[in-house]
């Protein structure tokens, strides 16, 4: 046992550098993501489907989707309320939320989650010209 | 220790009979989850255009040089956001115009009528009916859709091997060089535009089909372009095909191009 000290002071700088992030963060909190609403979209009320199914199964959504508009040609979905949609990310999803900023980007970069729809997507077929 | 008596079989028994009545109604309460929230439903827009396979006719006696094509490939690039790149290795293209010998190779005589020689041949994906593309492509990112024999691709799922352009006989297929947004002068919104590293094609304005409409060539050729259901004899490439004698490309490779050439 004759370095003891050194493995004492090993263990203490291992613990310094691993408990450093939770000590320069403590108290502080990554606000929750607040993702904001155009005034189209508020206006609208509902989306395709109930705001909790849209905010859990977005992407599921959006994957029976592109598999049944690029795979069987079908592009209309009627949601249980009986109200049509065309089944579009460009021209329907965001064409209500034209804001991928504030909207999309807000969750996905708390989240850290990075989707590739827009490299091919365009983001706001409104606004950009 | 385990105790093996009559008595504990029975009663095992009984438990596992009682865990088995637990599931009908487990059931009964899934079920009444599901009502609360009704199934939605997907279907094809009532406006879109139905067949069996879609095919074209191209009249090339209507075109007399490759000013008369430019409007059709024009129309075509600009919905569909294909990038237009000077590097001829980097090139993408759906639909283009060619000599007679490179679209019908094998089918060129020595001697050709010089009208035939000089006229331009518009050519793009054949969307044959046993298309070697969806069979070289390892990940179905290419496939022959069963509605309407289109082939089709779904580029999210094309990896960038470029098999299938190995496989066409045609070249109907571009590849991706580089990423595509900074070459498309004027951007479609409504239409996506593609990515680096994947491979694209003419796909008979499946877009367009589907909300009524013919195919931009079609529509802007006057005439010259007829597309139809092919097993539909009363369609009107059908019509045009038994008045006219057609080839195909490369017929001999057995592809079976839905594409047939008035020359």
């Amino acid at each position: 046992m004759n370095n003891k000290t050194l493995i004492v002071m090993g263990v203490v700088i291992f613990l310094i550098i691993v408990l450093f992030p939770f000590w320069y963060m403590r108290g502080k909190a990554t606000p929750l993501p607040d993702p904001v609403l155009t005034p189209q979209a508020k206006a609208a009320q509902k989306c395709v489907r109930s705001t909790e199914y849209m905010r859990a199964d977005h992407m599921r959504l959006l994957e029976i989707w592109r598999e049944s508009v690029v795979r069987e040609g079908k592009r209309i979905y009627v949601n249980p309320e009986g109200k049509e949609f065309n089944m579009s990310l460009s021209n329907t999803c965001l064409d209500c939320h034209s804001n991928k900023a504030e909207f999309c980007d807000s969750c996905h970069n708390y989240a850290s989650v990075r989707p590739y729809c827009w490299s091919c997507h365009i983001e706001n077929p409104k606004e950009k010209t | 220790m385990m105790d093996n008596s009559r008595r504990r079989i029975l009663q095992l028994l009984g438990v596992s009979a009682l865990a088995l009545t637990t599931k009908p109604v487990f059931n009964a309460f899934a079920k009444e989850e599901v009502a609360a929230e009704a199934e939605a439903v997907i279907k094809a827009g009532t406006k879109a255009l139905k067949a069996k396979q879609w095919a074209m006719v191209i009249d090339t006696r209507k075109f007399e040089s490759e000013a008369d094509l430019e409007p059709l490939a024009e129309a075509c690039h600009k919905i569909h956001n294909v990038p237009h790149l000077q590097n001829k290795r980097h090139e993408i293209k759906w639909i283009w115009g060619t000599h007679y010998h490179n679209a019908f190779p094998g089918k060129a005589a020595r001697f050709l009528a010089e009208e035939v020689e000089d006229r331009p041949f518009l050519v793009l994906c054949n969307h044959c009916e046993n298309p070697p593309c969806v069979r070289a492509c390892p990940t179905k990112a290419t496939f022959k859709r069963e509605s309407d024999g289109i082939v089709f691709m779904d580029f999210h799922r094309c990896i960038g091997c470029r098999f299938c352009m190995a496989a066409c006989p045609f070249g109907a297929r571009s590849f991706n060089y580089r990423d595509p947004r900074p070459f498309i002068a004027e951007i479609n919104k409504k239409f996506p535009t593609r990515m680096k590293g994947v491979v694209e094609k003419c796909n008979f304005c499946a877009e367009r089909l589907a909300v009524g409409q013919f195919p931009a060539c079609v529509e802007v050729s006057d005439g010259a372009l007829v597309f139809g259901d092919l097993y539909d004899p009363e369609s009107d490439v059908r019509k045009l095909i038994k008045k006219n004698y057609t080839i195909r490309r490369k017929q001999t490779l057995g592809t079976e191009p839905s594409v047939y050439y008035i020359v």
